[in-house]
């Protein structure tokens, strides 16, 4: 690539002397008003962390439930409340904001630019989280509960049948989709127009091009989402029949609607991961990405196919078989070009020269793992062996190999690969490589079981199960808390690296390339004041 | 042998485990017991088998770079970065296994959605949390619920072997006949899920689903409904009973006439007195298996969900006495209060209401008889 100056002191003009930039604001309010790109991604992914050990601690509740038959810590009322704010902490908590940090930090750099085009409103959609979950927690210890109607929120279970959280839960949903939409706004906008001379669209980094086409997800279907909770509410307090056959609604239309939210959404939680795989594969292997074009290709028609497949996650609801044909036939198809991905990754592994450091480690992992809980969403696909899987743990075990080892995993990984970059000295390698095989072991011994019992018939959100299944819940029981407990670690390298170690160079890996790499470690506070040249 | 195979790769993956409970799990999808469930658990290992050999060659191909494409063992990496015939290639080959898998795919589904030409049909209606069957060629249908006592599930008492798979009143099936079901709920969604029959269909209220089976083994199968639908989702199995054409009709025909028995008795009790010990008894087990699982054994709900009957106006209150007596036929609109009018005899909301009016330190001597509810039933019509 281009050689670039970095080093923006030498060309400070006067708007730069204006700001003071090298010079932010102390304390609180340097955090508060912030509308610097790096400050914003920091805190959004300090924030997914925060939420990743909330959500991580309700998940070793329902797993210290399942360790044995009967009742034994929480009531099934609580129980689910668990299962509902885990899996809307981790969606909308923990995997949506880290990577919308990552975009923060890395879309700048990687196109060139200064920072984000729209820093004011970049400050605001972090700023209105952490309030929409300070609600959805704080609505767990009212009277009659949290939400326990599953992070799905089927209706009528969430409106005639659900307690007062439920406007609570609405409200809290609705100020996560405006921070996803701002957040997504930021993206288009900065990639469109920020984007250094000569990075044309086909030199753009693919975390670049995975983001800008989850931002595309995101405007379109955060509105449904937030069109659902709205008829929820009113639903409940406001004597519409949306979803109630008595007054003329159906409660399938609730989860047409929801699900054409929700599969896209599915989306928008693996694509940036695909980019950050792509990032760092080629890295570590020392050799170009392979098939750039065809990943790009690959990631668009994923995103497109995504609009088509939402009723996959219905075929039990009673759908015309023509229906449920055309919606397995789509669902296959999608495994197509994610086969092209995960091909395209091998291929760039093939006959490179591979070095094994943790973000390697982890995306390898990525790799292996989410092909698996791919293979189970391919079988998934089956409309007729669906029947039989679906709403069991095998479905558990399926979005867990994506979400966990895939989303997660993906996150972690690129966590490493730029924590040199971010804070100019290298992580701890030694502790990095214990957090990757603790985690790794622990994680599959988490998940993998999970096939079996639901392949034995356990059906999933359920606080007790039959005597059948008690051992394989109990060793899933194990290797949760063991994950648990792998994730301090990650903990720990973190802090260790924020405060010192050893100083990471410019380019930090080998293999690595991009503009990101050409900028100082630690990157100064405006990432690139004069665009560099892209070649 | 395929199935063995898979049963030693799964048991590899999972290098051991501990098996010392007695029921043993199976680590594989059921075959069950009916045609379409043979052709699911088929459709399942082939598509198995698919991803296993395209995994194998995939992460094969993977293992083999990561094994000797190292910097450690002083490779230079090669630059190639592109090729549309690969490309092309590996897109298609994908395609071609999709639409082999696709085919038998499409054959069984469409088998499995047909339901006509069925000589048996059951109303099946999910509530909170029940199953109810009517056969729609008799006169019989019945409430079926979970029959493990509270004592085992709180732990106080040794699981059955049966533990959260056992019910009052099972479904009883003919065999060797197409059976439809119908399927559809009182309150919120249930799924109504057998195994053993590859049959699992939504129950939405408001709504009729359709669903079919043709067992041909007489036996007992067992499931749970597969939507989570509130507090006690995991509290509502279903048992199914198989049984040969002549002892399915000499079942129906007695069931038939023990119902009928059991209403004309219903009218000549509306003249007796039931004693406060018998009410309080009949009261008890009534209410511990209709009512306790929202208003809890102690009656005292759980706060902000389900409101408490113990020392509440309703239960107290001599001037309330026909307000609960209404509820309890009618249910409360808007919440999950149900409507008991038609799942319970005269003579047991007679004693339940009797129970709940003085258990629990409510004591208000009310003893209601099965007159009064019937008065209070009459009392709507006019």
């Amino acid at each position: 690539m281009s050689t670039i100056s970095t080093d923006t002191h030498q060309h400070a003009g006067p708007h730069d002397a204006d700001h003071g930039h090298h010079h932010p604001p102390a304390g609180f309010k340097r955090w508060f008003y912030t509308t610097n790109h790096k400050d914003i991604g920091t805190l959004y992914l300090l924030f997914a962390l925060t939420m990743f050990f909330i959500g991580g601690l309700m998940a070793m509740v329902i797993r210290a439930e399942l360790f044995q038959p009967g009742l034994q810590l929480v009531q099934p009322d609580f129980f689910n409340q668990m299962t509902t704010v885990h899996g809307l902490i981790m969606v909308f908590g923990a995997v949506m904001p880290a990577f919308t940090g990552l975009a923060n930090w890395l879309i700048p750099m990687m196109i060139g630019a200064p920072d984000m085009a729209l820093p004011r409103m970049n400050n605001w959609s972090f700023w209105i989280l952490p309030f929409a979950f300070a609600i959805l927690l704080m609505s767990l210890f009212m009277e009659g509960g949290g939400p326990g109607f599953g992070w799905t929120f089927y209706a009528p279970l969430s409106t005639k049948y659900s307690g007062d959280s439920t406007a609570l839960f609405v409200f809290s949903v609705h100020i996560m989709g405006i921070s996803s939409i701002m957040g997504a706004i930021n993206v288009i906008v900065t990639i469109f127009n920020l984007r250094a001379p000569g990075m044309t669209w086909m030199k753009m980094p693919l975390f670049v091009w995975t983001w800008l086409i989850t931002a595309f997800l995101l405007i379109a279907v955060m509105p449904v989402l937030a069109g659902t909770v709205t008829m929820v509410l009113t639903d409940k307090y406001f004597g519409t029949s949306f979803f109630d056959a008595a007054g003329g609604g159906d409660p399938v239309l609730f989860q047409h609607i929801f699900w054409f939210f929700g599969h896209p959404e599915v989306y928008i939680m693996i694509l940036p991961a695909f980019g950050i795989v792509s990032s760092i594969v080629p890295t570590f292997s020392r050799k170009p990405l392979f098939g750039y074009a065809s990943m790009v290709y690959a990631t668009s028609s994923i995103a497109l196919l995504s609009f088509l497949v939402w009723a996959h996650h219905m075929f039990t609801t009673g759908m015309p078989v023509f229906a449920e044909l055309f919606f397995m036939y789509c669902t296959m198809l999608i495994a197509v070009p994610t086969g092209v991905k995960v091909f395209n990754w091998v291929a760039t592994m093939w006959r490179g020269a591979l070095t094994f450091e943790v973000p390697m480690m982890f995306a390898i992992a990525f790799i292996v793992l989410f092909t698996i809980g791919g293979f189970s969403g391919l079988m998934l696909a089956i409309t007729p062996a669906d029947f039989q899987y679906h709403d069991t743990y095998f479905v558990v075990a399926h979005f867990h190999y994506v979400l966990v080892t895939g989303a997660i995993f993906s996150i972690i990984a690129a966590a490493y690969y730029w924590l040199p970059k971010w804070t100019g000295h290298m992580y701890d390698e030694t502790l990095g490589q214990w957090h990757f095989w603790c985690s790794l072991i622990s994680v599959n011994l988490l998940f993998f079981p999970m096939h079996f019992v639901g392949l034995a018939g356990m059906p999933r959100r359920i606080p007790d199960y039959a005597l059948q299944f008690a051992d394989f819940n109990a060793l899933i029981s194990i290797g949760g808390f063991a994950f648990g407990l792998s994730q301090l670690l990650f903990l720990w390298v973190i802090v260790k690296c924020i405060n010192g170690g050893k100083p990471a160079t410019n380019q930090v890996w080998e293999g690595a390339e991009g503009l990101e790499w050409q900028l100082t470690s630690p990157p100064p506070y405006h990432s690139f004041t004069t665009p560099p040249d892209v070649k | 042998m395929a199935n063995t195979m898979y049963h030693r790769c799964s048991l590899l993956a999972l290098l051991c485990v501990d098996s010392a409970i007695a029921a043993e799990m199976p680590l594989n999808m059921t075959r069950g017991v009916t045609e379409i469930s043979q052709k699911v658990y088929d459709l399942h290992m082939t598509i198995f088998y698919i991803c296993c050999a395209i995994g194998l060659v995939v992460f094969g191909a993977m293992f083999w770079s990561i094994l000797h494409h190292r910097k450690a063992k002083g490779v230079q990496p090669a630059q190639f970065h592109e090729s549309t015939k690969v490309e092309l290639l590996w897109t298609a080959i994908p395609v071609v296994i999709l639409v082999l898998m696709a085919i038998p795919a499409t054959r069984t589904l469409i088998a499995m959605e047909d339901t006509s030409k069925s000589e048996v049909t059951v109303l099946v209606t999910g509530s909170q949390w029940k199953w109810h069957y009517k056969y729609l060629e008799y006169p019989v249908e019945y409430y079926s619920l979970l029959a493990t006592p509270a004592k085992q599930i709180q732990n106080k008492l040794r699981k059955n072997e049966n533990y959260l798979l056992e019910v009052d009143r099972p479904l009883v099936i003919p065999t060797g006949k197409k059976v439809r079901f119908l399927m559809t709920s009182d309150d919120v969604i249930h799924s109504w899920w057998v195994p053993a029959f590859a049959v699992k269909k939504d129950a939405n209220p408001g709504f009729i689903n359709e669903a079919w089976t043709q067992v041909d083994q007489p036996g007992t199968y067992r499931g749970q409904c597969a939507e989570l639908c509130g507090k006690d989702h995991g509290f509502m199995p279903i048992v199914v009973v198989a049984k040969t054409p002549e002892d399915f009709d000499s079942w129906i025909r007695v069931e038939g006439e023990r119902l009928a028995k059991l209403k004309a008795a219903e009218q000549e009790l509306l003249s007796m007195q039931m004693s406060m010990t018998d009410a309080m008894a009949m009261g008890e087990k009534v209410y511990q298996g209709y009512c306790a699982a929202c208003h809890q054994p102690t009656g005292t709900g759980l706060p902000g969900v389900f409101p408490a009957l113990k020392g509440s106006k309703m239960a107290t209150e001599t001037g309330r006495k026909s307000d609960h007596i209404q509820i309890v036929l009618n249910g409360k609109a808007g919440t999950a209060m149900q409507a008991f009018g038609k799942q319970l005899s005269l003579q047991e909301i007679a004693a339940v209401i009797t129970y709940e009016r003085n258990a629990w330190d409510n004591n208000t001597g009310d003893l209601v008889q099965a007159a009064d509810i019937q008065a209070a039933k009459n009392g709507q019509k006019e």
